[in-house]
């Protein structure tokens, strides 16, 4: 691995509370995620780290608190815009396209650079030609990386769980996104394809220099690419910094050190 | 055997993303499109083109306008009779108060019109979906259905409530025949179903299909689900209007507003259900469906109970018409959700192989 | 001010009827998640086996006795709407099991139209009569405060009481039995409720016949004051914005949103009606619901719809 220039604080969360209803999800959060970096999330389950990055993402609203990026600050982010500063994110749980193909669903991903109206597009001539080559042309790229090209046109819904999870991930790089939010990448795989999963991870932070906040379970990934590391427990911080202080950290070990799997 | 894409190399992504990339396709669409053409106009009776070809055509267009509401951006539609109303009555009004409005001007601006209106009820869609969506494009069809019955001026206070047309012609060619009727259509379906195909295969269309699977992602991924969705109920109601008016103008020629009753939008759903949803092939399907059962039975259901001894009304035959369709729906959702689209695509599969079993 | 109240009463009456229909769709809601689309056509259906089980009894039994005859015919209409219910879920809903809810609701719009072909090949398409012994004249009511007194029509007077203690009936079912409780517990959660044993397949059979027999009522009471014709299908449209307004999973809502919708309809088109054309009856309920659908879409009594990523 090549030594890499981590930068100035991209992503800066700031006393972040969320409730729903009765249940406290997250209190009074604050962390900051350095441009460049690998920061990951761990926690127990239901310790609010999905919560977390739905905050930053715009699908839920917290009651207090503030996220900036880049140094604009916001009380509450809006999906669509924060996809436009250049974050983009996974799911737990895959939201994938699933009535489209491998290739439309990381086509999708396009859609925010696509400048041609809905007239052209009917039209199908020109510009609108060739701008959907253009990014067809972006795509193969991605889909090269993630060595899916035999998928291509194959509905997402008949792909076994680690290449949707493949798929979800070159969705989101499609957005040439600046941050990229991962949930859960490696859930569900066997070792070989968390070794992929790694790998792309890696190549991507190493080639675009693209931020990547993680969260996951698994102890060996996580101490082995992280550069910086969150714990959240029942909604609150109990740890943040190095992997080796957090693996040193009293209260984290207490509460949740373990098995890595 | 026939169907086998071997060989068939793109070289270029432009080659790949055509229409019809398989061969064998494009030579069954141009040997359609001559039938379609050339052939039909040739051998069919007037009593086909009026009752089975005409209907078949607008019914098609109107069939593509839903699917793209209903199908691709999966926004419940029950309203679409009161698009395909504002449509015809808007046409109506360009063509009779302005002097001299060419046909085509008036027909478009119909579209336009009924494009304004689809927007207009189609706001609720950014609040809600599902069964709420519906009743809230039940709301446009009741709202339309009596603007027509009781706002004078929509009818150009036509003592009996009803309107018509009349000399209807288009760049000096006359369309009072069947004849003139069909190619008219046939036309305008080409057209906009071409464009329909270019919109829905390109950036807008997966738009659409991304906020059908799952809005949620579709807006962190940075698709604005207002945008998707008003410009579907746009697109959609601008195609749904043109075929009303369509509807009006050639095929009924004299119409009141019960034309474009609820029957009517649910006979669409049905269309764009049986024929595939998400296909602009299947609305094509599902016209014909819709289109030739009706006849279909009323041939052939008298003969068939009296084999078994029954004997079927007309009033028998409409509900036995009933029956048939709530059956069928029922049945497609149940066994292929996707209609007989995807059933024509099986038998496109089965056909690369034939006659080898595997 | 007399002619306000008479409208305002007349609507409330009218209210009540198109709850009893809103029930029914609330039942099926509460217990499965399905809306049922069906509802008008059910309506519909067990009207006409009904009304022509009352003209077959006296013909081929040979009982003359009015009440015989109906309540004959009732059990009769309740027997067929029980068929029906158990065939809906076996042969539609078990294969539909876990779709989202776009298609169980086309299956219902499906549903509909094939029930109203079947009612009208078994029982005929005529128009039939019903007749409960419901008196047909108006009455005056305190005539002594104002002048003329106000008008009341009988019928609808105990067409609403008969809608008032089925709900009632209603109330004490879900509360009182221990059916009534697995219903409840099957509308809250589908899986907790198998995990303890509820088998669901029984209890969605079950919810379908109460919602079946809730359309004979409907049926019946709409079927002696208007006559049973295909028209009554309409009615189960007219329901459907009561249940945006109460909220779909609330039985006091399907009644609150009956009486508003039926008192605004009818005091819409008297009052409002005139300077816009008349005949606003038919959109009125509707826009009402889709002023409630921007604003509060759950509704006035229904619980809140999160969508969870």
């Amino acid at each position: 691995m090549s030594k890499k220039k981590i930068g100035e604080v991209i992503l800066d969360v700031k006393n972040i509370s969320l409730g729903f209803g009765g249940v406290k999800a997250l209190t009074d959060i604050s962390f900051n995620v350095k441009e460049h970096e690998i920061r990951a999330i761990i926690g127990p389950n239901g310790a609010g780290k999905s919560s977390m990055l739905n905050c930053i993402n715009g699908v839920y609203t917290p009651q207090q608190g503030s996220i900036s990026f880049r140094g604009q600050t916001f009380k509450h982010m809006n999906s669509h815009q924060v996809a436009v500063m250049g974050v983009a994110r996974t799911f737990q749980n895959l939201a994938l396209f699933k009535g489209m193909s491998v290739l439309d669903n990381i086509m999708s991903g396009r859609n925010l650079k696509i400048k041609s109206n809905i007239l052209l597009q009917a039209l199908r001539i020109g510009p609108a030609e060739r701008e959907e080559t253009m990014h067809r042309e972006a795509v193969e790229r991605i889909i090269d990386f993630l060595e899916i090209q035999a998928y291509r046109k194959t509905p997402v819904g008949q792909l076994p769980y680690g290449l949707q999870k493949r798929v979800d991930l070159g969705r989101a790089l499609a957005m040439e996104p600046q941050v990229l939010l991962l949930d859960e990448p490696m859930a569900g795989m066997n070792v070989e394809e968390k070794q992929d999963m790694c790998r792309f991870v890696l190549d991507v932070n190493d080639e675009f220099g693209t931020t990547v906040v993680l969260i996951e379970h698994d102890m060996g990934v996580v101490m082995d690419i992280s550069d910086r590391v969150v714990v959240l427990d029942y909604g609150k911080k109990i740890g943040d910094g190095t992997p080796d202080e957090v693996r040193n950290n009293k209260d984290v070990i207490s509460a949740y050190l373990g098995t890595s799997h | 055997m026939f169907y086998r894409e071997n060989g068939q190399f793109k070289t270029t992504y432009r080659a790949d993303q055509q229409i019809f990339p398989i061969a064998q396709d494009r030579l069954a669409l141009f040997i359609l499109l001559a039938i379609a053409f050339v052939a039909v106009p040739m051998v069919a009776s007037d009593y086909m083109f009026r009752a089975i070809l005409i209907p078949f055509l607008i019914f098609s267009l109107a069939a593509v306008g839903v699917n793209i509401l209903v199908g691709y951006c999966g926004q419940i539609s029950l309203g679409s009779g009161a698009f395909m109303a504002v449509g015809a009555y808007a046409a109506y009004n360009f063509f009779v108060r302005i002097e001299g409005m060419p046909l085509l001007i008036a027909l478009v601006m119909g579209g336009v019109c009924a494009m304004l209106f689809g927007i207009l009820f189609g706001l609720p869609s950014l609040r809600v979906k599902g069964l709420y969506l519906a009743v809230a494009t039940l709301a446009a069809q009741f709202f339309a259905d009596w603007m027509f019955l009781r706002i004078q001026w929509f009818t150009n206070y036509s003592p009996s409530g009803s309107v018509s047309v009349s000399n209807l012609q288009v760049f000096g060619f006359s369309l009072e025949s069947p004849f003139g009727k069909y190619m008219f259509c046939l036309v305008l379906l080409v057209v906009i179903a071409l464009l329909a195909k270019n919109l829905v295969r390109g950036a807008v269309g997966r738009e659409w299909m991304a906020i059908r699977d799952m809005d949620v992602a579709a807006a962190v991924i940075g698709i604005r689900p207002m945008y998707a969705k008003l410009s579907a109920f746009a697109v959609s109601s601008f195609i749904v209007g043109i075929a009303g008016a369509l509807w009006a103008f050639i095929y009924l020629g004299a119409w009141e507003p019960a034309a474009f009753s609820v029957d009517q939008s649910f006979r669409m759903l049905f269309m764009v259900i049986i024929g595939g949803m998400g296909s602009i092939m299947g609305s094509f399907f599902g016209a014909a469906f819709i289109v030739v059962l009706p006849i279909f039975l009323s041939q052939f259901l008298p003969a068939l109970a009296s084999l078994v001894g029954i004997d079927i009304s007309t009033a028998g035959i409409s509900h036995a018409e009933l029956m048939i369709f709530g059956g069928l729906i029922v049945w497609f959702l149940i066994v292929e959700p996707h209609g007989l689209a995807k059933l024509w695509s099986i038998a496109k599969q089965k056909l690369r192989l034939w006659p080898f079993p595997h | 001010m007399a002619f306000f109240l008479e409208t305002l009463l007349g609507g409330l009456m009218a209210g009540m009827l198109y709850s009893l229909v809103a029930l029914g769709f609330v039942l099926i809601f509460k217990a499965s998640g399905v809306f049922n689309f069906a509802q008008g056509a059910m309506v519909l259906f067990a009207a006409l086996a009904m009304a022509r089980f009352s003209e077959w009894v006296p013909l081929y039994l040979g009982i003359d006795s009015l009440f015989a005859a109906n309540a004959i015919a009732f059990v009769g209409a309740g027997m067929v709407m029980f068929c029906v219910a158990w065939g809906i879920e076996r042969l539609v809903l078990r294969q539909l099991v876990n779709q989202e809810g776009t298609t169980l609701l086309m299956a219902t719009l499906g549903i509909t139209y094939f029930m109203e072909g079947l009612g009208q090949t078994l029982f005929g398409s005529s128009i039939y009569k019903i007749d409960i012994g419901m008196p047909k004249d108006p009455v005056m009511l305190f005539e002594s405060t104002f002048e003329g007194g106000i008008m009341i029509n009988k019928e609808d007077f105990y067409a609403a009481i008969i809608a008032a203690a089925l709900v009632a009936l209603l109330s004490v079912f879900f509360q009182k039995t221990a059916t009534g409780r697995a219903l409840r517990a099957v509308a809250d959660d589908h899986q907790a409720a198998q995990s303890i044993g509820i088998p669901l397949n029984r209890i969605w059979v079950i919810v379908w016949c109460v919602a079946g027999v809730v359309a004979l009522v409907a049926g019946m009471i709409w079927g002696s004051k208007l006559g049973v014709q295909f028209s009554l299908t309409t009615v189960a449209l007219r329901a459907l914005p009561v249940v945006i307004l109460g909220g779909l999973t609330s039985i006091p809502g399907a009644i609150v949103g009956g009486l508003i919708i039926g008192v605004g309809e009818k005091l819409s088109e008297v009052f409002l009606g005139p300077f816009v054309g008349g005949g606003i009856e038919i959109w009125f309920a509707y826009v009402l619901a889709l002023g409630f659908l921007l604003i509060r879409p759950q509704g006035l009594f229904g619980e809140k719809i999160i969508d969870r990523v």
